[in-house]
């Protein structure tokens, strides 16, 4: 034994963690974490859902409104939908279109657009974000989920909501807390004209609130469930919340 | 190596971990949010000339990204930035706590000596001026660095969240702006490992031993 203590790492060691280290980063590059890392990685997503939806959100709290004056240039505001990605056209609009609201209520409803624009209008100026980092702003006019949701009165046990389309398979999973936000509206009219296809015409979600992957365009109906339900890009791997 | 340098004890155990795993955590934080980047290429609000950028619409390398897509390079980002963030706070509380922080905190009576070690390594003056752990212009260093993780931290919160946490978008000068800062935070970053890389090899080799084993026999054993 020497009085001092000998290094634990030899010169050779410094070299080998020189060689090893650099070819396991190389071998990491592009990787999404393979299939033992990746179902950890969306495990884990379900966290920050849970920080973002049980901590940071507030139902009070308003996204800021902006004047008229700072929207997006129209033909600036990108437009994305699944059929149009596919098929280079808009998805088509039944011909006996209506929004269907049901699943855990005591009265589903069948609302017409017209039924739908009788309602008590919400109008607000706000920024879009997308998940891929751009943002516009834009006017958006509708009712606000939370009075469609008074019309049905879910059940106790009602604690998610299923937004769903007719863009292709498209469809999204809320919380309810996100959904009865005060600006969380079914919207009809984007910057002050009746909603255009790109937009998802005849309704869509919208919400200040979430990433725009979150706000289905196209709208069916919308229900309650007590499962959790998934999404067209949740289920693929993105965050489930999108909670902003 | 000089036999005759005493052997002594330079870094905590705890230091050296938060070194390393942060260097693994931050490569993959950087590496992430490339692949993340990679989804809108550009700074700036949509119909508007974006801001300057040197990488607008440029494609990123696939060797410099994780995730292999926007979901799984969101993914990655956001796991990593907890243990990133973690070892960032116990690192700083080990300083507050040891005492250890007086070694490493630029303070304005730092500014003399940082001057003087400038003149040195310019050749404008002949001697190494005296020093403890660390030069005055290592701790301007190892300052300015925990401030850019910090910055990279809550600009990184400000661009999560821009809706629930506002005023801290607001605090940055906007979304935008925020994911900008958050962006220019990486290339300080990577030029600063470049340079600590590169001055640990030309300066002081036997600071890395001293980083992986805790131990030193080098130019400067004195403590603060």
């Amino acid at each position: 034994m020497t009085d001092q203590p000998r290094p634990r790492l030899s010169r050779r060691d410094f070299v080998r963690l020189g060689v090893v280290a650099p070819t396991a980063l190389a071998a990491a590059c592009g990787w999404d974490g393979g299939p033992l890392l990746e179902p950890k990685l969306r495990a884990f997503s379900r966290i920050n859902d849970w920080v973002g939806e049980k901590i940071l959100f507030s139902r009070s709290r308003l996204a800021r409104e902006y004047p008229v004056s700072q929207r997006t240039p129209v033909m600036a505001f990108p437009a994305y939908s699944i059929t149009h990605n596919q098929r280079g056209t808009f998805p088509e609009v039944p011909a006996d279109w209506a929004f269907e609201v049901g699943g855990l209520v005591r009265t589903p409803v069948r609302l017409t657009r017209p039924m739908i624009e009788a309602m008590p209008r919400v109008t607000y100026t706000v920024k879009h974000h997308c998940v891929e980092g751009w943002t516009a702003i834009a006017t958006w006019t509708g009712v606000s989920v939370s009075a469609v949701t008074q019309m049905v009165q879910p059940t106790a046990d009602a604690r998610y909501l299923r937004f769903d389309s007719f863009d292709q398979r498209y469809s999204n999973g809320w919380d309810l807390a996100s959904a009865m936000h005060p600006q969380t509206i079914l919207a009809y009219a984007w910057n002050d004209r009746p909603i255009t296809i790109e937009h998802g015409a005849p309704l869509r979600l919208y919400s200040p609130v979430k990433l725009g992957y979150k706000l289905t365009k196209y709208l069916t109906g919308m229900t309650f469930t007590r499962e959790r339900p998934g999404g067209y890009w949740e289920d693929q791997g993105y965050p489930w919340l999108g909670g902003i | 190596m000089d036999p005759e340098r005493p052997l002594v004890k330079r870094h905590h155990g705890l230091v050296r971990a938060a070194h390393w795993l942060n260097a693994i955590f931050l490569a993959g934080m950087i590496a992430s949010g490339l692949q993340i980047y990679l989804a809108f290429a550009h700074f700036g609000p949509r119909g508007y000339p974006y801001f300057p950028n040197p990488l607008n619409g440029q494609p990123i390398p696939k060797w410099a990204r994780l995730g292999g897509w926007l979901a799984g390079g969101l993914n990655w980002h956001f796991a990593l930035a907890w243990p990133f963030v973690l070892t960032g706070l116990i690192y700083l509380a080990f300083l507050a706590l040891t005492g250890e922080w007086r070694s490493l905190l630029f303070r304005p009576r730092d500014v003399g000596p940082a001057v003087q070690m400038q003149l040195y390594y310019l050749r404008l003056r002949k001697d190494h001026p005296a020093q403890g752990k660390h030069n005055a212009l290592q701790k301007s260093a190892y300052t300015f660095i925990v401030l850019l993780g910090m910055l990279s931290a809550l600009t990184g919160f400000a661009i999560y969240k821009p809706v629930q946490l506002a005023w801290l978008t607001s605090l940055f000068g906007g979304y935008e702006l925020a994911r900008y800062w958050h962006f220019w935070a990486v290339w300080i970053f990577v030029g600063f490992t470049l340079l600590h890389i590169a001055l640990v090899f030309l300066v002081d080799p036997a600071s890395l031993r001293a980083m992986i084993t805790g131990w030193y026999r080098g130019r400067f054993p004195s403590h603060d």
